[in-house]
């Protein structure tokens, strides 16, 4: 059974979400148009194509190395914040303990509050305590703050997990130890793979806490907005378009591990409609 | 020792002793009391089911059994042993579960193996004995298939195995049968029997159906309200139940409400000498020892009465007829089959068969 | 059915990281707002001149006003664009929703700085936009309100936003069981009477997140200011980080920080409220 108002013939609210697809899509299609563009950016029509821009970008070592730093900061901030993450979604599920509210509304501040202010935050921390700022305290920062994406994500999936398994598993004879990697671990797979995509994209593109902790070497953001700052180039159109391809790669593979982790109930929801 | 020496499934030479002690075990969840000073005695080699409504606290007991839960007061032993103060995978019981509780990202195959790789069980060992276990609840072929592909039946089949590989001492089923339809049901009850009949393992099966109780148990243990009200064989409990909620959760019954005074008991229309003492007495009498006066020859230690016929339920062998008598008692009646009745009958009963039962 | 040394296991390691590295530098921001600079260097003076500062001259409240305004209308225009399209995919989509679900999500992964700097590129003098208005003869010279400008900020800000607001209405949408929505037509009510009667309340607290969501990010946003707003579009956070920068007056910046960090969370507490007063279960 299909509750689609399909019927009724909407022709005014397709044309305007049509519309608003378009405003949505329409500066990224030009940004990659203007990036193979000879002219450069700007004017219209854009004309003679070319791939310099591109030849220039692979030639570009800073932007490399920013890369290279964004990605290790990425890869850490995603062990950390899934490892911290982890356990507290299971100290969520549970555990009671004093301050659990605080625990979990503290968690979810970097979250909903201004990039800023935990930025800032976390450099008064740093200053503080006399550390150098570098890469490893973006990549505190990133860690932190991301706790929650994890934390959120793999406590929907403890929920949705069947608890008589882990019964099951300690009835069988196996410890608490071996229940968590043979039975839990393995249930939250696609949750873990789900959270892990998000907080890789989140920090790779993060710039307002990153802004106040970095050192001498650039994530490739701020490596981006150094050079905005002296003047646009279609190199960064280049740069950008090919940060939207991998985005875009990115999502459709987090979209088909979200789908599938949804599992029977969700086909079988489907089949009734 | 066991004849089946080759078969690794049987177990020591079976004895009527007593395998697990239940003294004294309460359970409390905050306000609530679930359990009030159980005590139970579980012989080897039984099967014991725990019967009882939904919060009657049978799950709850069995969980403790089980480890899951720990009792608010009062001890467990099994073989001799302190069982309540081990972890649940320190215990020689196995579980089947309600909803059997098979893990997804497992094969049957391995799902069956878990307990003897998690104890570090030679390879060669497990493979032997994982087909051994499918073979017995006849899963051969499904050992690489995934739990999801199975049907409930198939699923409580491999959980059956997946505990019984681990050669428990007790196996603990919570009302494994109820999530399959009633043909299947009666399939797998038989299959149930007959299984711990071979093996010899204690089978502590929990359910809220009487009728599959009585049809598997040896003994049964009806819990109400967290408290045992009755524990006989399913023969014993039938016949003579102890109390008034036992003759009606146990098969039907007629519960006559009246007073013993000069050697003969009255509960409205029914009157009948008897030897009991004097006082208030309630009486259980099950349908089917009532007979219609037709039938019956006249005979000493009987006792009649007259009722209309209300409704009458025609069930292939035989008929339940409501039947009401003059001062308005309501009366169940269980006959052979006979075609549809009508108008008033004399209905005839053995004073014996009126159980005097407590309230 | 976890034994207390699991319990402590799991609890203890997220609580003292988050404890130490998340309670401890709010706590530290929040202090600092009562203490004092005095030649150039931070004094662990107690004391509330940096708030009486902030309110006595006018200058700070101008710029919260103007950020507040610029807030609202990101909010406004988000959700003038992104209900429809979440009403349109909810209920008109038929086969091609999943799909159309997918692309809508997709920009939300784009980076921030990546579509920020597209409409950098557009909005300029030299831009794209003004190109497509020369090409077409509507205009003779270029338009330089487009960039540099709050309108700009806005525009930058509702683009971004508008799939995040799109999400809580799209899922909220969803949950609305199609037969409360036969059952008005049964009763009479046309399309837009049931939207109006029906769909609408029910959508509410979807309605209120959404909107929450790109009211307090775009309060707090310092980068749309400085990639495309220009000097006529300074933000309150743009104010914070030029006093953790080149002014150097980190009591009076954290005191301005705190001020924001009230005002979202009273927001937060305050739709928290709503969401609950508006949810029919």
């Amino acid at each position: 059974m299909n509750g689609n108002l399909r019927t009724n013939r909407a022709p005014l609210l397709t044309i305007y979400s049509a519309m608003v697809f378009a405003f949505i899509y329409l500066p990224i299609v030009v940004l990659i148009l203007y990036s193979f563009n000879r002219d450069g950016v700007g004017g219209f029509p854009p004309r003679d194509f070319t791939f310099d821009w591109y030849r220039q970008l692979f030639a570009d070592g800073p932007i490399w190395d920013s890369v290279r730093n964004s990605l290790t900061v990425a890869a850490s901030s995603v062990a950390l914040s899934l490892t911290l993450g982890l356990l507290a979604a299971l100290a969520l599920d549970r555990a009671d303990f004093p301050g659990k509210t605080l625990f979990r509304r503290l968690v979810l501040l970097p979250l909903i509050l201004p990039g800023i202010i935990t930025g800032l935050s976390l450099l008064m921390f740093a200053v503080t305590v006399g550390a150098q700022l570098s890469l490893f305290t973006v990549f505190l920062g990133h860690g932190t703050a991301l706790i929650s994406v994890a934390t959120t994500e793999l406590f929907a999936g403890l929920q949705k997990m069947d608890r008589t398994q882990e019964e099951a598993s300690l009835d069988l004879g196996a410890t608490p130890w071996q229940t968590f990697w043979r039975v839990t671990l393995p249930n939250l797979k696609l949750s873990l793979i789900a959270a892990g995509l998000l907080i890789f994209t989140l920090s790779m593109d993060e710039i307002a806490v990153t802004f106040f902790l970095i050192g001498r070497d650039n994530t490739l953001p701020l490596e981006i907005w150094g050079r905005l700052r002296r003047g646009i180039t279609p190199e960064i159109n280049a740069v950008s378009t090919l940060i939207f391809a991998v985005s875009v790669g990115l999502i459709v593979i987090w979209y088909r591990v979200r789908t599938r982790s949804l599992g029977a109930d969700a086909r079988e929801l489907l089949e009734t409609r | 020792m066991s004849s089946a020496g080759a078969n690794s499934l049987h177990p020591a030479h079976a004895s009527p002793a007593t395998l697990l002690e239940v003294r004294g075990v309460s359970k409390s969840f905050g306000p609530r009391d679930v359990l009030k000073g159980i005590s139970l005695n579980i012989a080897s080699g039984e099967f014991l089911t725990l019967l009882g409504e939904s919060g009657s606290g049978k799950t709850t007991l069995l969980r403790l059994i089980a480890g899951f839960e720990q009792p608010t007061a009062g001890e467990i032993w099994m073989g001799g042993e302190r069982l309540d103060t081990l972890p649940p995978y320190k215990r020689r019981v196995n579980t089947v579960f309600q909803n059997y509780a098979l893990f997804p990202h497992l094969s049957v195959r391995d799902n069956v193996a878990y307990g003897l790789r998690v104890k570090k069980t030679p390879v060669n060992e497990i493979s032997g004995r994982v087909e051994e276990a499918l073979r017995m609840v006849k899963m051969e072929e499904f050992a690489n298939s995934r739990p999801s592909k199975l049907s409930g039946g198939q699923q409580q089949r491999v959980a059956l195995a997946r505990a019984l590989i681990n050669r428990p001492q007790l196996l603990l089923l919570d009302e494994p049968l109820s999530a399959l339809d009633a043909n299947l049901r009666k399939q797998m009850q038989g299959e149930l029997k007959s299984l711990q009949r071979e093996l010899g393992i204690t089978f502590l099966f929990v359910t809220h159906d009487q009728e599959e109780a009585m049809a598997l148990s040896d003994r049964i243990a009806l819990l109400r309200d967290g408290a045992l009200e009755q524990v006989a064989s399913a023969r014993e409990i039938y016949a003579h139940p102890a109390t008034a909620y036992t003759a009606q959760f146990i098969g039907q019954t007629n519960l006559l409400r009246g007073e013993v005074r000069n050697g003969m008991a009255t509960c409205g229309a029914l009157q009948w000498p008897t030897q009991d003492p004097a006082g208030t007495a309630t009486f259980s009498l099950r349908p089917e020892v009532i007979r219609l006066a037709s039938d019956a020859a006249a005979s000493p230690g009987t006792a009649r009465f007259r009722a209309t016929l209300q409704q009458q339920f025609y069930s292939g062998a035989s008929e339940l007829l409501e039947v009401k008598c003059e001062n308005g008692q309501l009366l169940r009646v269980r006959i052979s089959a006979r075609g549809p009745l009508s108008g008033e009958h004399e209905f005839v009963f053995s004073i014996a068969d009126a159980m005097r039962v407590h309230e | 059915m976890y034994s207390r040394a699991y319990k402590t296991f799991v609890s203890l390691p997220p609580l003292l990281w988050i404890g130490l590295f998340l309670l401890l530098p709010y706590a530290l921001m929040f202090a600092h707002s009562f203490w004092a600079l005095r030649d150039g260097n931070l004094v662990h003076h107690w004391n509330v001149d940096n708030y009486s500062t902030l309110f006595s001259k006018p200058v700070y409240a101008g710029v919260f006003l103007r950020t507040l305004r610029i807030a609202a209308s990101v909010t406004v225009c988000s959700l003038l664009l992104g209900y429809p399209l979440a009403y349109y995919l909810s209920f008109h989509s038929g086969a091609r929703k999943e799909l159309l679900y997918q692309l809508v999500i997709v920009p939300l992964w784009v980076s921030y700085l990546v579509r920020g700097y597209a409409w950098k590129t557009i909005l300029g003098t030299d831009g794209v936009l003004n190109g497509f208005l020369q090409y077409l003869h509507l205009t003779h010279e270029p338009v330089s309100f487009f960039l540099y400008s709050p309108f700009a900020v806005v525009l930058m800000l509702t683009h971004i936003y508008t799939p995040f607001v799109f999400l809580p209405i799209y899922a909220a949408l969803e949950h609305i069981p199609r037969p409360l929505v036969e059952a008005s037509q049964d009763l009479g009510a046309g399309s837009a009477q049931t939207f109006f009667r029906v769909i609408l309340p029910l959508s509410l607290p979807g309605l209120v997140a959404g909107a929450t969501f790109a009211f307090v990010l775009s309060l707090g946003d310092f980068l749309a200011p400085l990639l495309v707003g220009g000097a006529s579009s300074t933000m309150i956070s743009n104010v914070v980080q030029s006093l953790f920068g080149a002014a150097y007056d980190w009591p009076l910046g954290a005191a301005i920080s705190v001020c924001i960090l009230i005002v979202i969370l009273s927001m937060l507490f305050l739709t928290e409220r709503l969401e609950k007063r508006w949810s029919f279960k």
